[in-house]
């Protein structure tokens, strides 16, 4: 049988793909339990079920592309290459932490990776992406600019304000709406008069695709495709993910507002499983050597655990530190 | 050294940086074929072309997440918001992004933006276009404010605000943009943030003001010479860095002070002035320090009434007599 998933990728970058979806569940998984324990405090957002948007899309954009999300925003920043160890250790409040213990959980932050950073005011990333759009253009830097968002953000002005914006001064930037159907409790028929998201790019000139946002070939090649037209054509353009998350909004939700067959429904879909089982059934591995995949990421994860426990706290001094130059 | 208006100081300050750093942008509502509501950006398009200097959608809170994200991607914008009152709009950006951004993320990028603002009363302009914002900016940690009150300072303070790599909210006066002064010609003459400016000496009494308020300071302190009264008039210029050595000192020499701010009182940045005054002076001070304040009011339009709002020379010198008046 001729491999379709083949005729896309090769097996290593296939491989790396289900790897990295791996590492990113272990990773939340392995927040929740923390944040159980005590050691992550405050807000707590956790990614686990929509691993094929962060990961598809992280494939399908180049090394400098920018990239800005909002809270939920871990795996993004690990995808991209951030190292766990200093995640979960900004997590943990520690100085080692990838800001220093000053961000937490929704505020990662990479120059050197072009990761701009996670945003905790809904909708606040859509002008800041526009703007490094703007700037890349201006230096004639070969980068475009990607900003994540949910669907909860579509209702904010900086949405509206930001898509007429990029395209008024046709700037790179790739809009990508995780839709899971949910802002906190607010399932999205309940905020949106038009809740096809996709179509509200139509407003301001902007072309835009929905897509399975479950499955991370799917996302990949539409996002490689967007990639390479909004490069082409110095243009803005939308993907609207398909995609659900199988925990509540944050540690603090128990998430009644969804009936548990629904959540069963799409878990059924679980991203990793599906293409798990694609890798196999199309011979790229066996499952023995997906099961190796996974336990290589549980001790990646457990090595950031340990790094981030024993981590020192910031000085006091810190306080004062970092914010005027 | 030439006489030029405020206008005119603040739009060479702009050429002058935008002729000697090309990562310089400047972005605002009109700013470009229209030359600003103020003409305070005339012919910076016809110099610097479309590339540079950027008309903007009427979206406030994306100029400054625009300058945001530009300034995150080696820009260094300039970004003009038509009157500070629209700043309301975009304080998601200013307040929640643009204050933030270095602290949050441990310090690894910085933001080289100064966002010019036309503000203040005056002008019989009613209760949405005639704000004093400048306490809600100074209450917020990340970002610097400057407030000129003289052409020179204008200039002086704009150009270090652009080569600051901080954040910047830079308010001018509707009122100051047409007052004259001189102003030097040199390309490299800058006024550092955070040095307050003793504009006029004197031995009585401390007049502490800002903007359009030191102007009416140093009026006042002409007034008050007719009567054998010294007045000692120190000029902020930038509220955040805020120089509290001058002030302090000065308010020590004189053991007396006023402070004039044109904001409203209620929690007005002339309250934190005054206290840090008391606070370091309570041991030499003669009089408790007066404030004279902006009215707790939405800015009425009839000129009459506004008038009794906004701070005037008469108010300051009757506060300045009071308090040479009292004895502890
Ligand atoms: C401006 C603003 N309003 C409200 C909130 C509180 N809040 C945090 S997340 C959220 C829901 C956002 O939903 P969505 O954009 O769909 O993202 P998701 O959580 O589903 O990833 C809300 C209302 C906020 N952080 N910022
Ligand atoms: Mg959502």
């Amino acid at each position: 049988m001729d491999s379709k998933l083949r005729a896309i990728l090769p097996d290593q970058e296939l491989l790396k793909l289900y790897q990295q979806m791996v590492l990113s569940r272990e990773f939340e998984e392995s927040c929740a339990e923390q944040y159980t324990k005590g050691h992550i405090t405050g807000f707590l957002h956790l990614y686990s079920g929509q691993e094929a948007v962060a990961v598809g899309a992280t494939a399908g954009l180049h090394k400098d592309d920018y990239i800005l999300s909002a809270y939920r925003e871990h795996a993004q920043a690990i995808v991209r290459g951030a190292d766990p160890k200093r995640v979960m250790a900004e997590l943990f409040g520690k100085a080692t932490g990838i800001c220093k213990g000053k961000g937490g959980s929704m505020h990662l932050f990479d120059p050197g990776l072009s990761f701009m950073g996670g945003y905790a005011i809904v909708g606040g990333q859509f002008p800041i992406a526009v703007g490094l759009a703007f700037a890349a253009k201006y230096r004639k830097e070969d980068r475009i600019s990607a900003c994540f968002f949910g669907d909860g953000a579509v209702n904010q002005g900086t949405f509206h304000e930001g898509l007429n914006w990029a395209r008024l001064w046709n700037l790179p930037v790739l809009f990508v709406c995780e839709n899971n159907f949910y802002g906190i409790g607010t399932e999205v028929h309940r905020s949106s008069a038009l809740a096809d998201i996709h179509k509200r790019a139509c407003g301001y000139d902007i072309p835009a695709v929905r897509i399975d946002g479950m499955d991370v070939m799917a996302v990949y090649e539409a996002v490689k495709w967007g990639v390479d037209w909004v490069r082409e054509n110095s243009r803005p353009y939308l993907i609207e993910a398909m995609t659900y998350r199988f925990r509540g909004h944050s540690m603090a939700d128990p998430g009644k507002y969804r009936s548990a067959a629904e959540v069963e429904l799409w878990k059924a879909r679980d991203p990793i499983v599906g293409f798990a089982k694609r890798l196999a059934d199309e011979r790229i591995a066996t499952g023995e050597q997906l099961e190796v995949i996974r336990e290589k990421a549980a001790a990646i994860v457990q090595e950031a655990v340990k790094f981030a426990e024993e981590s020192p706290w910031p000085e006091d001094d810190e306080v004062y530190k970092d914010i005027y130059v | 050294m030439p006489e030029m208006t405020y206008r005119d100081a603040i739009n060479l300050a702009l050429k002058e940086e935008m002729r000697r750093d090309p990562s310089i942008v400047v972005l605002g509502e009109d700013v470009a074929l229209y030359e600003g509501s103020f003409k305070v950006t005339r012919g910076l398009l016809a110099e610097f072309g479309e590339e540079r200097v950027k008309d903007t959608p009427i979206s406030e809170n994306t100029i400054i997440g625009v300058s945001v994200g530009a300034a995150m991607g080696g820009l260094r914008p300039v970004a003009e918001l038509m009157t500070v009152n629209f700043a309301l709009l975009a304080m998601d950006q200013i307040v929640n992004h643009m204050a933030k951004i270095r602290s949050m993320f441990g310090g690894q990028t910085y933001l080289p933006i100064t966002v010019r603002a036309p503000g203040g009363g005056g002008s019989q302009l009613a209760a949405q276009h005639s704000q004093s914002l400048e306490t809600y900016f100074m209450h917020c940690p990340g970002i610097y404010v400057a407030m000129p009150a003289t052409p020179a300072d204008a200039k002086g303070l704009l150009k270090s605000c652009i080569r600051d790599n901080n954040p910047v909210m830079f308010l001018e006066h509707e009122l100051l943009y047409n007052s004259k002064g001189e102003v030097p010609e040199d390309p490299e003459f800058l006024v550092p943030l955070g040095k307050a400016a003793v504009m006029r000496e004197g031995k009585d009494l401390t007049i502490v003001a800002y903007s359009r308020m030191s102007v009416l300071a140093l009026q006042a302190a002409a007034e008050l010479e007719k009567d054998g009264i010294s007045c000692e008039v120190v000029d902020l210029r930038t509220l955040n860095p805020l120089d509290t050595e001058t002030f302090i000192a000065s308010a020590r020499r004189t053991g007396r002070a006023v402070v004039v701010e044109e904001c409203w009182r209620t929690a007005g940045l002339g309250s934190d002035i005054a206290f840090r005054i008391h606070e370091a002076c309570f041991d030499t001070l003669l009089a408790p320090v007066r404030r004279v304040s902006g009215l707790d009011v939405p800015m009425p339009y009839s000129r009459k009434l506004e008038k009794l709002c906004i701070p005037q020379v008469e108010t300051i010198t009757a506060a300045v007599k009071e308090v040479l008046s009292e004895k502890y």
